[in-house]
């Protein structure tokens, strides 16, 4: 049986590409951001990504760095994570996805972590310090536990190691859109299109792209080629100090949405 | 031929030391890995490249370094004779610049225009903006915020050299976060820079390649010790911060029957934060694209570390370390800030020399170690660095 992720991507073939939102987990508060994640479930996000925040997020840019720093200290670890997701998933069948570093799913134990999240309700877990040549032992837990895959690729992967990403990914392939860390950009990367192209030819898999997506008008440019488009930094940086007031934050998914209607 | 003949590297063709090492690092950094580990590769089989190493190494470095029998500390301790490697004595001030003319050369070689690197005393900043300069290179240098307060001249001495001395103001705002910042700067200036990492940490090829330029040290030592002693020491000692000095001088004995004893920041205490014994107390995790020892919390988290030695204030070990460690080819203990201080005082006035405090671990350990052994036996310590940067934290702890 196909998972929720990959259910997804079947389902809106053809129609629509999915909008994949980001929000780290416990920022500012738990609650709060359990509340922004239901925001945008309900305004219009397919699928979520929790972030599950490490002490050194070196694919980050300020603003996922800011907020990691502020969830680890309002209380984030690895159990309140899971639990959080739990409680999410109780209102949701929409994707929900953890992204974290590899090491706080080491240090919690591969199978353990595996086996938890699916126990958990989720889908997938993204971890971007895990190249396709350090990834086997994790998809070995993966596939024993249920639980989608997804491996990454830029524009620097050669073709051999495109075809390795698409194999080793059961939920999406994660394509980065530019060279850099996560942060909002002004405009999308002219070398987009040859480098989504690549990856068709060589991977069966959805193709979601992120990375310094931050308007509705990138995610249209990014959504015409792409199967999904994923927005992170651009939305949790609308989150204010306490994150009750989201306002911001709802008209910025609801317009990312619409976007991608065609 | 030269007679600094390259040393067989000591991992697996997956950058692994046992189950140690790695590449976790994201994708878009991978080609950047394979660029230069075929670099690396084709230099070290290019007798043109190790010749102009051996060169800059001797008239440029001024090596070798003497191995000098520290007579005075001998006399004073009983028991075992105690030689000092002489890295103190290298150009710069350090053994740090053995590395930054090795990975400046390669990275003119592969033709980049930029070195960044990152530093938390500055000696591995200012060795590697010494190196640029030579070579032409533009220069970046990533500095927690913390260590530019308390290590201000060599702040000047790199700016001095041409090169940008950039803050660091996340995370604890020392050498782990300066690390994060200059992994950030190669991701997104991939295709005209280097990044060159200051010790055996890093993702592979990085640890292979580190250790391959610092080996020099031992290389020379093997040769000094025959020289005068007509035989390999009974221990060698040297401090482990990434451990890049102490990889240098172990790699040509490693299983050649030295006792192989690296000494970690044992700080104040044995409490997280209080140390940098990332051997010694903590537990294998991924940190910056390698797998090894490392310092954490239950969840994974990596915690403060605390070291009188700016550069042994590191959370994490090179992987080829914590091999060692597993398979008993080396010994890992602590020494605590005041042992080192002690130590640093003691060889001051001993033997006129003013070693690093770094360095100043290692001479603690062979301090306590030396009158135990017998008098026909004898030890080497690697004085990685000298301590003229450290006069104002020594002057402050009294």
């Amino acid at each position: 049986m196909a998972g929720r992720l990959r259910g997804m991507f079947d389902e809106l073939r053809g129609k629509r590409p999915a909008l994949i939102t980001y929000a780290t987990g416990y920022y500012p508060d738990r609650d709060a951001s359990s509340g922004v994640i239901r925001a945008m479930l309900e305004c219009g996000a397919d699928a979520v990504e929790i972030g599950l925040p490490f002490s050194d997020p070196v694919l980050d840019g300020k603003v996922i760095q800011e907020s990691s720093k502020v969830a680890l200290e309002a209380g984030a670890n690895t159990p309140r994570m899971l639990e959080l997701a739990e409680e999410l998933r109780a209102g949701t069948e929409k994707p929900i996805m953890v992204m974290s570093y590899y090491n706080p799913v080491l240090k919690y134990g591969l199978e353990s972590f595996a086996q938890d999240a699916v126990g958990a309700g989720i889908d997938a877990a993204i971890i971007p310090d895990l190249p396709i040549e350090e990834m086997s032992p994790w998809k070995r837990e993966c596939d024993s536990a249920g639980l989608e895959t997804v491996a990454f690729c830029s524009e620097t992967t050669d073709r051999a190691r495109v075809k390795r990403a698409g194999d080793l990914s059961s939920g999406f392939l994660y394509c980065t859109s530019l060279l850099g860390t996560t942060g909002p950009r002004e405009g999308v990367s002219v070398e987009l299109p040859a480098f989504i192209q690549r990856v068709r030819e060589n991977a069966s898999c959805p193709i979601a792209v992120g990375l310094g997506i931050s308007s509705p008008e990138q995610c249209r440019q990014v959504g015409s080629l792409a199967d999904g488009v994923i927005v992170g930094s651009a939305l949790v940086q609308t989150i204010s100090g306490n994150g009750r007031d989201l306002e911001t934050l709802k008209r910025m998914v609801k317009e990312m949405a619409a976007s991608l209607l065609i | 031929m030269s007679e600094e003949q390259a040393t067989v590297p000591g991992c697996d063709r997956n950058g692994y030391f046992g189950d140690f090492g790695g590449q976790f690092i994201p994708e878009p950094l991978m080609s950047a890995l394979f660029e230069l580990e075929r670099a690396f590769s084709q230099a070290m089989k290019d007798s043109s490249f190790s010749e102009r190493l051996d060169r800059l190494r001797r008239e440029y470095a001024g090596r070798p370094t003497p191995l000098y029998l520290a007579g005075n500390m001998t006399e004073g301790l009983g028991g075992a004779r105690v030689y000092l490697k002489r890295e103190d004595l290298c150009h710069t001030g350090s053994h740090k610049i053995n590395n930054t003319l090795g990975q400046s050369l390669l990275a003119a070689r592969m033709g980049k225009r930029r070195l960044i690197a990152e530093t938390g005393a500055g000696q591995h900043g200012v060795a590697c903006a010494t190196a640029a300069a030579l070579m032409g290179l533009e220069c970046a240098v990533y500095m927690g915020e913390v260590d530019i307060a308390r290590q201000e001249t060599n702040v000047f001495r790199m700016e001095l050299l041409g090169a940008r001395v950039i803050p660091v103001e996340s995370g604890s705002r020392t050498l782990k976060d300066a690390i994060n910042e200059a992994f950030r700067d190669w991701v997104t200036n991939l295709k005209g820079t280097h990044y060159c990492i200051g010790s055996v940490v890093g993702p592979h090829p990085f640890p292979m390649m580190v250790r391959e330029f610092q080996s020099v040290i031992g290389r020379e030592t093997i040769k000094q010790c025959l020289d005068k002693e007509g035989r390999l020491p009974d221990m060698l000692v040297a401090c482990v911060g990434g451990g890049s000095n102490s990889i240098g001088i172990f790699s040509p004995f490693i299983g050649a029957g030295p006792l192989l004893v690296g000494v970690e920041a044992g700080g104040s205490g044995r409490c997280p934060g209080q140390h940098g014994s990332s051997l010694t107390l903590g537990e294998v995790g991924v940190l910056h694209g390698a797998m090894s020892y490392l310092l954490q919390d239950e969840y994974g988290q990596v915690t403060e570390t605390h070291s009188v030695s700016a550069g042994l204030d590191y959370p994490g070990v090179g992987p080829e370390h914590s091999y060692l460690k597993e398979s008993g080819l080396a010994t890992y203990t602590t020494v605590s800030d005041s042992e080192a201080l002690d130590a640093a005082r003691f060889l001051s006035r001993t033997e006129g020399i003013l070693p690093a405090l770094e360095s100043a671990h290692a001479v603690a350990y062979a301090m306590k170690e030396a009158p135990r052994m017998g008098n026909d036996e004898f030890i080497v310590v690697c004085l990685s660095g000298r301590g003229d940067k450290d006069i104002d934290t020594m002057r402050k702890e009294g």
